[in-house]
């Protein structure tokens, strides 16, 4: 099982350094189909580790080599697979690889093709560092090679000004947060003397409360900055830059989701101060409907996905604090599996209309893009919930776990996101393949993209739909490690109401969002009409204004700052002594060049000069140590 | 009459040892400077020998006999240098000799 744990964690490192190989080398289509196959057998790996785990219900746990060994601290390179992380590394590298090979065919005809394999696979392997390490400190390098490969992502066209711009926000973001998260593992190590996982949840029950809040809440902190939670999670939707692969992969399925990961596998910690938990639930629904609100009016394809993403990162968080981390890691997996079909549909839209993103400007897309749309429209079903797609499994249970621990503030807010949800991913169907055709007009000529793409996508396909139906299975799973807590609403009148209800909703919801948006009167908004001049639109379409706060009273005061700095204190401090002590040599040596006159007799003064002066200082040393006993007397007379 | 004690030969080496250090500063004529370097370390050797007669202790006598023969050495090889110089140049003035001026 060990060789087996190995190949899966090393295989996408191997690819991703052939590819870097070739990183400055024009498109070599062997970079792509190296990394992608490396990508298949991490796959395979993983998929005999978690056929061992469920069949046999043990775990596998080695330790490659001792890390840090200095005194009482020992931490190794230790790995894990239970049934927690082999969870994530079926999603991860599932859904990695159907990216990678789909990203074959996106990329075709970029410059950067092998640079792009190289990331994507470095990503990956961080990615598997930190769902298996058995330690906080495997966790936190994992964790800061996915935040520097998703940098490198979402700044791959580094040409372009705004993708560097919102590369370095996300990675600056993310330190931020990462900040709080060492700090969390830093007390950690401090109370409980380990970093391993099981070692350190063992030791934490004895702990005193406040500390064990302390640590919950600056390990969320962490969790916060890389699942995009509020306030932290303005990065996410200008992530978008990047490839639309790197957006499905990383900004949706894997990467944006290490947070929930994080709070799932310290369940234990989280299930002693349930007033964190309670917190953590909070956040997460409003955040579900903060970022729902904000995909409603959206004009960007890539961004209302994005938005998408955070509502349902909330939704994971929502049940993770109400303690129902199976259900939260069960939203988490088949989130991964639509909401990245959902991106790829999307990049295959963006393909088609020359990386044109406004909605508003295709229309009836769906007659020539027919396989896409099909994918689209499951995909964005099973977001929206609807039976008996793996949505309606996932998200209900979230909302019925909210209404059974008697959350009903926390309940009917994620209900109307589920409403909400509906409607802003069929909004975006209905605009994209539906309805006129606005894009011939505007010099659009869209095509489907290639039939191998198309392909990729179909097991995510397939895995959106029926992930429903592994849910017994995995309960069965991941309770071995996860708290087997059973949501079953008392009475079943109830339950069909809530179920029946939230369908009638949500489908509600999707049938106005169609009959909205596939009218003959949907035309380019040009800002001129009644809604876009509304209050309510303009706050949803500047995001809340936070991203102009956070430039008006963050960025601005503290560029301020820093140039008041630069020149107050680094160039008039700082500068001025570093240059005054190189001005005072240069001063000495300009004036005392005139001593190497090269006349010997000169020379022969400034040597007797010097013999003379060292004989003094010989001389008073010499009565100095021989007097000092007067001298310290003198000395301490004087107060000295 | 007093007796001659070890202090009026160190005060000899003294004043012998200024006017040597005087004349290394002041003689620009290259003779004059060889001269005056004799005079210092003669001074330093009639030091060795008093203070080596003071305590009854060979080794300073011995120390001042060395610096005679590396005296006379140096003076020897100085001399051919300055003859050498004197026949190219004409001259021995300490001040025309600035070839090492950086």
């Amino acid at each position: 099982m060990e060789v087996l744990l190995y190949t899966a964690l090393f295989a996408p490192l191997v690819g991703s350094l052939f590819a870097a190989l070739f990183g400055a080398k024009p498109k070599m289509l062997i970079t792509g189909i190296v990394t992608s196959s490396l990508l298949g057998v991490s796959l395979i790996a993983s998929t005999i580790l978690l056929v061992f785990v469920l069949s046999s219900g043990q775990f596998v746990q080695v330790e490659l080599m001792t890390w840090m060994a200095t005194g009482d601290l020992y931490i190794p390179f230790g790995f894990i697979v239970d049934q927690v992380s082999v969870t994530m590394m079926m999603v991860v590298t599932l859904v990695s690889t159907v990216v990678h090979v789909y990203a074959i065919g996106y990329m075709d005809h970029d410059k950067g093709f092998n640079r792009f394999f190289s990331w994507l696979s470095a990503f990956v392997f961080s990615m598997l560092v930190l769902v298996m390490s058995d330690n906080f400190a495997g966790l936190f390098i994992g964790w800061e090679g996915v935040g520097l490969c998703s940098w490198g992502l979402i700044g791959f066209w580094y040409h372009k000004e705004s993708a560097t711009w919102a590369a370095n926000e996300a990675f600056i973001m993310n330190r931020i947060a990462d900040l709080g998260m060492l700090i969390g593992i830093f007390l950690v190590y401090w109370n409980t003397g380990t970093l391993q996982y099981h070692e350190a949840f063992a030791a934490m029950p004895s702990l005193e409360t406040s500390t064990l809040v302390w640590i919950g809440i600056f390990l969320f902190v962490g969790a916060m900055g890389k699942s995009a939670q509020f306030p932290l999670h303005t990065w996410l939707a200008d992530a978008m830059e990047g490839p639309t692969p790197v957006s499905a992969l990383i900004h949706a399925a894997t990467m944006v989701t290490a947070g929930v990961y994080l709070v799932v596998r310290s369940n234990e910690l989280y299930s002693l101060i349930p007033n964190v938990g309670l917190f953590i639930a909070s956040l997460g629904a409003f955040v579900a409907i903060f970022a729902a609100t904000m995909a409603l009016v959206n004009r960007d394809i890539k961004r209302v996905i994005a938005y998408s993403t955070l509502s349902q990162l909330g939704y994971m968080f929502a049940a993770a604090g109400l303690g129902a981390y199976w259900v939260a890691l069960f939203h988490l997996m088949a989130h991964a599996f639509f909401k990245a079909l959902l991106f790829l549909g999307g990049g295959n839209v963006m393909h088609a209309m020359s990386d044109e993103l406004d909605p508003f400007k295709m229309g009836g897309l769906g007659k020539t893009m027919k396989g896409t749309m099909i994918l689209m429209t499951l995909a964005s079903v099973a977001l929206a919930g609807i039976f008996p797609l793996a949505g309606f499994f996932s998200k209900d249970l979230i909302l019925e776990v909210a209404f059974i621990d008697h959350h009903f503030i926390i309940y009917s807010v994620l209900l109307l996101t589920a409403g909400l949800t509906a409607f802003y991913s069929f909004r975006i169907i209905a605009l994209i393949f539906h309805g006129e055709d606005r894009h011939t007009s505007l010099g659009f000529h869209p095509h489907e993209a290639y039939k191998f793409m198309l392909w990729a996508m179909a097991p995510l396909a397939v895995l959106a739909v029926i992930a429903g139906a592994l849910k017994g299975t995995y309960f069965e799973m991941v309770t071995a490690v996860l708290p087997a807590t059973e949501y079953h609403v008392h009475s079943a009148t109830t339950y069909w109401i809530m179920t029946i209800g939230t369908q009638l909703f949500v489908i509600a919801a999707i049938y106005f969002a169609y009959k909205k948006y596939m009218s003959k009167d949907i035309k380019v908004p040009d800002g001129t009409s009644a809604m876009e001049n509304s209050f309510k639109y303009k706050l949803l379409i500047n995001q809340y204004y936070i991203p102009h706060f956070y430039e008006e009273y963050l960025v601005k005061p503290y560029r301020e700052l820093s140039r008041v700095f630069w020149k107050q204190v680094d160039q008039k401090v700082v500068d001025a002594s570093v240059d005054g002590i190189a001005n005072i040599f240069y001063a000495t040596g300009e004036n005392t060049r005139t001593m190497q006159s090269g006349n010997l007799s000169t020379m022969l003064k400034w040597m007797v000069a010097g013999a003379v002066a060292l004989l003094s200082l010989a001389v008073v040393f010499g009565l100095a140590v021989r007097h000092s006993d007067e001298i310290k007397t003198i000395l301490s007379g004087l107060g000295v | 009459m007093m007796e001659i004690g070890l202090n009026h030969y160190l005060v000899l080496s003294t004043i012998l040892f200024s006017i040597g250090l005087i004349g290394v500063m002041r003689r620009k004529n290259l003779l004059m400077l060889f001269f005056a370097t004799e005079i210092l370390l003669n001074s330093v050797n009639i030091a060795f020998a008093a203070i080596s007669h003071f305590y009854g202790d060979l080794t300073g006598q011995m120390f001042a006999f060395f610096v005679i023969a590396i005296a006379a050495s140096e003076v020897a090889v100085g001399l051919g240098l300055l003859i050498v110089w004197h026949k190219r140049h004409n001259a021995i003035d300490l001040d025309l000799m600035s070839t090492m001026r950086g």
